[in-house]
């Protein structure tokens, strides 16, 4: 038994307390206090439901040098994450219900957040021939996904949709037009253009969810049952309208945000320093206000990491060759709870459902609030500020554009279904 | 000045100083004996990560005629692809003890880079698409050998730049010295902007009364990418004699080379005498030659 005294809580439903949080059994017992053989003192902090990434990257199998499971899911407890979709785009990727089973059960065995990996939406992410859909479904596969690999051939994807839609499963894409995108490595504009980078315009993401959006029309008007399209790491004005449109519509999509989208814009690519190479690109203070704007008023449904670690060497290579990716699982939360709770006034209780039910929606899980019953998945917060400091990583990838920036909101404290995964309490 | 990395940042009075040194470093080429010791004791490296001779030459030489030791590093492609970085070979070569760095590579930023890694002094000898700072002040020189002064003088660059690290060097540069500079190409080889330009997709309208015309090469990659077809382009952007005479009379002609002749610029004026191909070149070693000054030995930025 637990007992953490004087806590605010924090979920979607809002904020309240300070409380006595009694937790055993895996539950939350009581908000009233209780005996419990360890005490906390909660005062000051934040109790809030576990976070749930839907996009991290673990490298698992294949490039354990970058990231393997054990670093990655103590990255995500050190981030207050109890549970973490895996993107599939491993090697080999991750296409077989064999695969699926193997990483869960790997991952259940170091007993740190819960892994439920995406698997490819095709046959070795090539875009050619679906996946077993209703099998890797069994095998208890959170979503389906091409992730980086963009689903040029419109009909697989609709395909796809059709089958997934069959077994409940999302189909979550990375909505970008390969041939308007070419070899772009920064957001196209003036800025590229001084800077002699060849762009990644807006457009391309724009065309390919308009694109996206009609296939999901056709995939809803021909499914007896609701297909589910799920658009990754939004980062474009146009983009957002086009989401928002589509949403007004009822057409049944969903869209997330990354934490690098959301504090950093294209001018840091000034320093020509490979850290700020990301797909897509870092875009302009406009589409930053407009992303902010969409997830306060619900266009977008959760930010999500796009956690992507590489090795420092290949960080430390020319912005032609260095690989898309930054790793944030450690520094999500505080980064955006500084940049857009402290800062911004950007309510506390969005913010923290943009972390929980919004992804929790988004892969079928109920939702998780603070009350009596309720699994003990949770994460306490302290607000006071310190550093970032990549070399305390627990990812591999020790390095960070938010390296030496002054964050609260810090999770000192994370609970899996009761179990202590993870604890930095002072 | 600690770097040659671009233009960004500098003033009329510190490209006119360098100018000036320019100036000495020709005289000193005009010596029976073409050597100087103003740089004994230091060691240059040329640190190219992409291929140019031309470009090479001119430094090590530049870098020799002033008595520096001078080291040559050419990276092949294919083993950077196999993971051997920039940067060890950088911090390779400065255990080696080298005092200045003349980089070129294929990617936009990379002595920028180097300059986090490295405690010598960087040139930039050319990045991808970014600079080639020592070409524009070649052709600066070369400029103001031919008409005086760029004060109120307008230049035309014709041809693809957006791709071009020289177009961008001397769209950056010229106007410090009060060039008016045009550029002229393809819309599919035009940049959105590019500030201290005025951009056309006219030929002509670049070239009407232009005091000067710097002519680029059409890199064949261009063509295979689908971005223009050959020729449309000769057909609408090859600078010929008759669209010249939209020119000032007699305005000279500029290209950095190497040449498609017949392709970017009509043969017959390559050869003639507007064309200051071989002046560029002769510049090209008196410029570094005053970069390589300054920036080991002067203090004057």
């Amino acid at each position: 038994m637990l007992l953490i005294q004087n806590v605010k809580l924090v979920d979607a439903l809002g904020e309240r307390g300070p409380v006595d949080v009694l937790i055993g059994e895996g539950r939350i017992l009581s908000l009233n206090g209780g005996k419990a053989e360890t005490v906390m003192d909660g005062r000051g902090l934040y109790l809030v439901p576990g976070f749930v990434d839907l996009h991290a990257h673990l490298r698992e199998p294949g490039q354990e040098v970058k990231e393997e499971l054990s670093t990655g899911l103590l990255a995500a407890v050190r981030g207050g994450y109890t549970d973490i979709v895996s993107m599939p785009n491993t090697t080999p990727p991750v296409d077989t219900p064999e695969a699926v089973r193997a990483l869960r059960k790997k991952a259940q065995a170091l007993g740190l957040a819960r892994l439920h990996p995406a698997a490819a939406l095709t046959q070795g992410q090539e875009g050619k021939t679906l996946t077993e859909i209703g099998l890797l479904q069994e095998a208890k596969a959170a979503l389906l996904t091409d992730d980086g690999h963009t689903n040029e051939d419109a009909g697989i994807l609709a395909a796809g949709l059709l089958q997934a839609s069959a077994f409940g499963l999302p189909v979550a894409v990375h909505a970008e037009d390969a041939s308007l995108r070419r070899g772009g490595v920064m957001n196209d504009g003036p800025l590229a253009d001084l800077l002699g980078l060849p762009g990644n315009p807006p457009e391309a993401e724009a065309a390919r969810i308009a694109r996206d959006l009609e296939v999901l029309r056709y995939a809803l008007r021909r499914s007896p049952k609701r297909p589910h399209l799920h658009i990754q790491h939004l980062s474009t004005r146009r983009g957002l309208e086009l989401l928002r449109e589509a949403k007004r519509a009822g057409l049944p999509v969903t869209a997330e945000a990354t934490p690098h989208h959301l504090t950093l814009t294209q001018e840091s690519l000034r320093s020509f320093d490979p850290l700020f190479k990301v797909a897509p690109p870092l875009r302009t203070p406009e589409d930053v206000e407009a992303l902010i704007e969409g997830l306060l008023d619900g266009t977008l449904d959760a930010i999500a990491t796009d956690h992507a670690p590489h090795t420092q060497a290949e960080k430390e290579m020319d912005l032609l060759r260095a690989p898309f990716g930054i790793p944030s699982l450690e520094v999500a939360f505080p980064l955006l709870y500084t940049e857009l709770h402290l800062k911004r006034g950007f309510p506390l209780r969005r913010l923290v459902e943009l972390f929980t039910d919004g992804p929790r929606r988004i892969l079928g899980h109920k939702p998780l609030h603070l009350e009596e019953g309720a699994e003990a998945s949770l994460v306490l917060l302290d607000p006071r500020e310190r550093p970032v400091d990549p070399k305390a990583f627990a990812s591999k990838a020790r390095f960070s554009p938010w390296a030496g920036w002054v964050l609260g909101g810090w999770p000192v404290l994370t609970l899996v279904e009761g179990r202590v995964v993870h604890q930095a309490l002072e | 000045m600690r770097h040659l990395l671009d233009f960004q940042g500098w003033t009329r009075p510190e490209v006119e100083n360098l100018l000036d040194t320019a100036r000495v470093m020709a005289e000193v080429l005009e010596r029976p004996v073409k050597k100087v010791p103003a740089l004994q004791g230091f060691t240059v490296a040329t640190v190219f990560f992409e291929p140019s001779t031309r470009t090479r030459i001119s430094f090590e030489l530049a870098a020799r005629r002033m008595s520096a030791d001078v080291v040559s590093f050419a990276a092949q492609a294919s083993s950077l692809q196999k993971g051997e970085s920039y940067k060890d070979t950088l911090l390779t070569l400065e255990a080696m003890g080298i005092d200045a760095y003349i980089i070129r590579a294929d990617s936009a930023g990379v002595p920028h880079q180097a300059t986090r890694w490295v405690k010598g002094v960087v040139v930039n000898g050319g990045d991808g698409r970014r600079a080639h700072p020592t070409q524009a002040l070649l052709d600066a020189y070369t400029l103001l050998e031919a008409l005086g002064t760029l004060e109120g003088k307008k230049i035309a660059i014709v041809g693809d730049i957006l791709h071009s690290r020289v177009a961008r060097s001397n769209v950056e540069l010229l106007p410090l010295l009060g060039a008016e500079v045009w550029v002229a190409g393809p819309p599919t080889l035009l940049p959105q902007t590019l500030p201290g330009a005025r951009l056309t997709p006219h030929l002509e309208e670049a070239l009407a009364e232009a005091d000067a015309v710097m002519v680029l090469r059409l890199q064949k990659e261009r063509m295979e990418a689908g971005l223009i077809h050959l020729q449309d382009y000769i057909a609408h952007y090859q600078v010929t004699e008759e669209r010249l005479r939209k020119a000032k009379p007699n305005a000279p002609l500029l290209h950095p080379g190497p040449m498609n002749r017949d392709i970017e610029l009509e043969g017959t004026l390559a050869d003639s005498e507007r064309s200051l191909v071989n002046r560029q070149v002769r510049n090209g070693q008196a410029v570094r030659m005053a970069v390589l000054y300054h920036l080991l030995v002067g203090k004057e930025r």
